[in-house]
C-alpha cells in the first residue's frame, strides 16, 4: 500500500462520489422542498440509463442521450408528482408507500421494455482513454463524471442562490408555510423540484450506465446509497449533498479495498451515527 | 361487529385454512407456508407501524439475523435438527429481540421520517454484512439449509411443516393479540395519537417504544427462523431493503392496527407473486397496482373496507355531504 494506491483510490472513490452527488442531490431538494422521501429515485436512476440505451441505439448518439433521457424522466416524475404524489396531501407514510408501489411498476416496466440482461451504455471513444499523470493511469471517463457533477452542482447552486426561483426554492425548503404566506407558490416550487430531481437521477443513470452497467435491481443499490449522501450531508441542502456523496464515494472505495468483508457496514454505519446524533444531517437545517 | 363475533370469525378462518390448506395440491402448501411465515414478519411490522406509529423500513434486519442464525447453526454446528429446533427458535427469538435492543438504541428516538431512515440504514448495515461477510455468511451465494429438523414429526413433509409453521402463527397472533389489548399495547396506542399528550400524562414514551421496537425484533426473529427451513437458503436476499418494504406493503394493503391485515397482506402478495405469476407475465403490474390503489384509496387497508363502506353509506343518508371521508379515517401516521 503506497502513495499510489492511495492516490488512486481517492480519484476513484472522488470520481464515484461525483456520481452519487447527482443521483443524492435531486433526493435531497426533493426531500428538503416536499418532506417525501421519494423510494422511486432509484427507478428513475435505471430509467435513465435504460432510455439513453434506446436513444443510442435509434439515434446512435450517445451525446443526445444524455439530454433525452433526463428530460424523459423529468417529465415521468412530473406526472407522478402531478397526479398522484399531489392528490394525497402531507401523509409522509401513504407518500412513501405510494413511491414503493411505484418503483416496483418502474421495475416491471423496464424489464418488459428492456428485458433483463445486463447492458452497458458505451461512451464515445474519446472518453474511453486514459491519461498518465505521474505514473498514475486516470480513466478519462471517471474525470468527465467529476466534471459534470462540479458543472451540474454550480448551475443548480446559482440557480438555487442568484435567482429569485432560487430563493423561493430555499424559502420553501426552511418554512414551506411561511413561504405560502408571503405568496410563494409552493405547489409549483414543489412541481418543479420534483421534476428536477428525476432529471439528475436519470442523468446519473446515464452517466453510471457506463461505469455500473444497466441491469435489473440496480435501482434498488443505487437507492440505499442515494439515502447515504442526503442522510450524511443533511436533507435539502445541496452543500451537504456534495460533502456527503464525496463521503459515501470514499468510504465505499477504501472499504471494498481495505476492509472487503465489512465494506457496506463501514458505509451505513456512519450513516446510523449521524442520524442518531444529528438526524437532520450534517448540514441540514433545522 | 363486536369483539367476540371479531374473534370467532378468525378463529373460524384459521380452522378452514388449517383444514383447506394440508388437502391441496404440494405447491398451495408451499405457498402458504411461505405467506403464513411472512404473515409473521409482517404482525410484527403491524405493532410497530399500526399500533405505535412507527414506520420501519428495517425489520428484514431482524427476520435475517433470526434466518442467519438458524443456517449457521444448522450447517457449521448441526444444532438445531432434532429436539434442540426449539432452542433455535428461543435463539433466533433472542437475537432478534438482542439486535432491536441495540438498533433501538439508536432509532426509537427519531420519528416520523426520520425513524423510517435510520431504521433503512440500519436494515443496510445488516444487509451489507450478510453480502460482503463472506467467511461467515456465505457472501452473495448465501448458506444452503438442506435438511429440515425431526422430532418425531417429519418436517421433510411439506404438510406436516405447514402445520408446524401455522402453529406458530396462531401462537404468535394470540400473544400479538393479548400484548396490544393489554394496558401496554393502549399505551402504545396513545404514542400513536398523540405522543407528547402520553409524555404529560406521565408515561414514558420512549420506554413504551424500545420496548415494542424488541418485541417486534423478537416475532421477526422467529419468522426468520422458520424462514431458514421454508425456503432452505438464507441468502442477503432475506435481509435486502425490499423485504423490509414488502413486509411495511403487507401491513398497509392489508389494514395496519389490526394484526390479522399483516396475514391477509402476506397472503395476497405471495398468492399475486407466486402463483399469478406462473400464470401471466405482467403479475408485477397487478401487484404494483394494488398498492398503489390500496394507498390512494384504502388508507385503512382491505380490512378497513367494512368501515369505509359504512362511512360513504353515513355520508349519503345525511344531507351534509361536505365532510371528506378521507377525513374521518384515523391517520394510521
Amino acid at each position: 500500500m503506497n502513495a499510489q494506491f492511495w492516490l488512486i483510490q481517492t480519484f476513484n472513490g472522488i470520481s464515484y462520489g461525483a456520481l452519487l452527488f447527482l443521483v443524492g442531490s435531486g433526493l435531497s431538494l426533493i426531500f428538503g422542498v416536499m418532506r417525501i422521501v421519494n423510494l422511486s429515485h432509484g427507478a428513475y436512476f435505471l430509467w435513465g440509463g435504460y432510455i439513453a440505451l434506446s436513444v443510442i441505439w435509434t439515434t446512435g448518439s450517445w451525446a443526445l442521450s444524455l439530454p433525452l433521457a433526463a428530460l424523459a424522466v423529468a417529465v415521468i416524475g412530473l406526472l407522478m408528482e402531478r397526479v398522484f404524489l399531489r392528490p394525497l396531501g402531507f401523509d409522509p407514510l401513504r407518500q412513501v408507500l405510494l413511491t414503493v408501489g411505484f418503483a416496483y411498476l418502474f421495475q416491471q416496466g423496464a424489464l418488459d421494455i428492456w428485458g433483463g440482461d445486463n447492458m452497458e451504455i458505451n461512451p464515445p471513444a474519446a472518453l474511453t482513454h486514459s491519461v498518465v499523470i505521474g505514473g498514475i493511469y486516470l480513466p478519462l471517463y471517471r474525470m468527465f463524471m467529476i466534471a459534470m457533477a462540479l458543472l451540474i452542482g454550480i448551475t443548480i447552486w446559482l440557480a438555487m442562490e442568484k435567482t429569485r426561483m432560487g430563493a423561493a426554492v430555499r424559502a420553501t425548503v426552511d418554512d414551506a408555510q411561511m413561504a405560502r404566506g408571503v405568496g410563494i407558490d409552493t405547489n409549483r416550487i414543489s412541481m418543479l423540484v420534483f421534476a428536477l430531481g428525476a432529471f439528475l437521477a436519470a442523468l446519473g443513470g446515464v452517466i453510471g450506465g457506463a461505469f455500473l452497467g444497466i441491469y435489473p435491481g440496480l435501482d434498488f443499490e443505487i437507492l440505499p446509497l442515494a439515502f447515504a449522501v442526503v442522510i450524511i450531508g443533511g436533507m435539502g441542502s445541496l452543500g451537504g449533498a456534495a460533502i456527503g456523496a464525496m463521503l459515501v464515494g470514499l468510504a465505499d472505495n477504501f472499504g471494498k479495498a481495505l476492509f472487503p468483508e465489512l465494506s457496506y457496514f463501514t458505509l451505513y454505519a456512519p450513516m446510523v451515527l449521524i442520524l442518531a446524533i444529528k438526524p437532520t444531517g450534517l448540514f441540514g437545517r433545522e | 361487529m363486536g369483539q367476540k363475533t371479531k374473534i370467532l370469525s378468525v378463529a373460524a378462518f384459521l380452522l378452514a385454512l388449517a383444514y383447506i390448506v394440508p388437502h391441496s395440491s404440494s405447491f398451495v402448501v408451499l405457498l402458504a407456508t411461505r405467506a403464513v411465515v411472512f404473515a409473521i414478519l409482517a404482525m410484527s411490522v403491524d405493532i410497530l407501524l399500526g399500533f405505535t406509529g412507527l414506520a420501519s423500513l428495517g425489520q428484514a434486519a431482524y427476520f435475517s439475523v433470526g434466518a442467519y442464525l438458524t443456517a449457521i447453526l444448522a450447517t457449521k454446528y448441526h444444532v438445531g435438527l432434532g429436539w434442540d429446533f426449539w432452542l433455535v427458535v428461543l435463539l433466533g427469538m433472542l437475537i432478534g429481540a438482542a439486535t432491536a435492543a441495540f438498533f433501538g438504541l439508536f432509532a426509537v428516538r427519531a420519528s416520523g421520517v426520520y425513524f423510517l431512515m435510520i431504521t433503512l440504514a440500519l436494515g443496510q448495515c445488516v444487509w451489507g454484512l450478510a453480502y460482503r461477510w463472506n467467511s461467515l455468511t456465505g457472501g452473495d451465494n448465501g448458506i444452503n439449509v438442506t435438511s429440515r429438523p425431526s422430532f418425531g414429526l417429519d418436517l421433510t413433509n411439506e404438510r406436516t411443516f405447514f402445520f408446524l409453521v401455522f402453529a406458530f402463527f396462531t401462537v404468535t397472533l394470540l400473544m400479538l393479540y393479548i400484548l396490544v389489548r393489554s394496558p401496554f399495547g393502549r399505551s402504545l396506542e396513545g404514542i400513536r395519537e398523540r405522543e407528547l399528550r402520553m409524555q404529560i400524562l406521565g408515561y414514558n414514551t420512549w420506554l413504551h417504544k424500545y420496548i415494542a421496537f424488541i418485541i417486534a425484533g423478537a416475532f421477526a426473529g422467529l419468522s426468520g427462523v422458520l424462514w431458514a427451513h421454508t425456503n432452505g437458503l438464507v441468502s442477503p436476499d432475506t435481509a435486502v431493503l425490499t423485504t423490509s418494504v414488502d413486509a411495511l406493503l403487507m401491513v398497509v394493503l392489508g389494514g395496519a392496527g389490526t394484526l390479522v391485515g399483516g396475514a391477509i397482506g402476506s397472503a395476497i402478495v405471495f398468492g399475486l407473486r407466486e402463483y399469478l405469476s406462473t400464470l401471466v407475465p405482467w403479475w408485477q403490474y397487478v401487484l404494483g397496482g394494488v398498492y398503489v390503489l390500496t394507498i390512494l384509496y384504502l388508507p385503512m387497508g382491505l380490512m378497513g373496507i367494512p368501515a369505509r363502506i359504512r362511512q360513504v353509506r353515513a355520508l349519503s343518508d345525511t344531507t351534509e355531504n361536505r365532510a371528506a371521508p378521507d377525513k374521518l379515517a384515523p391517520k394510521p401516521s
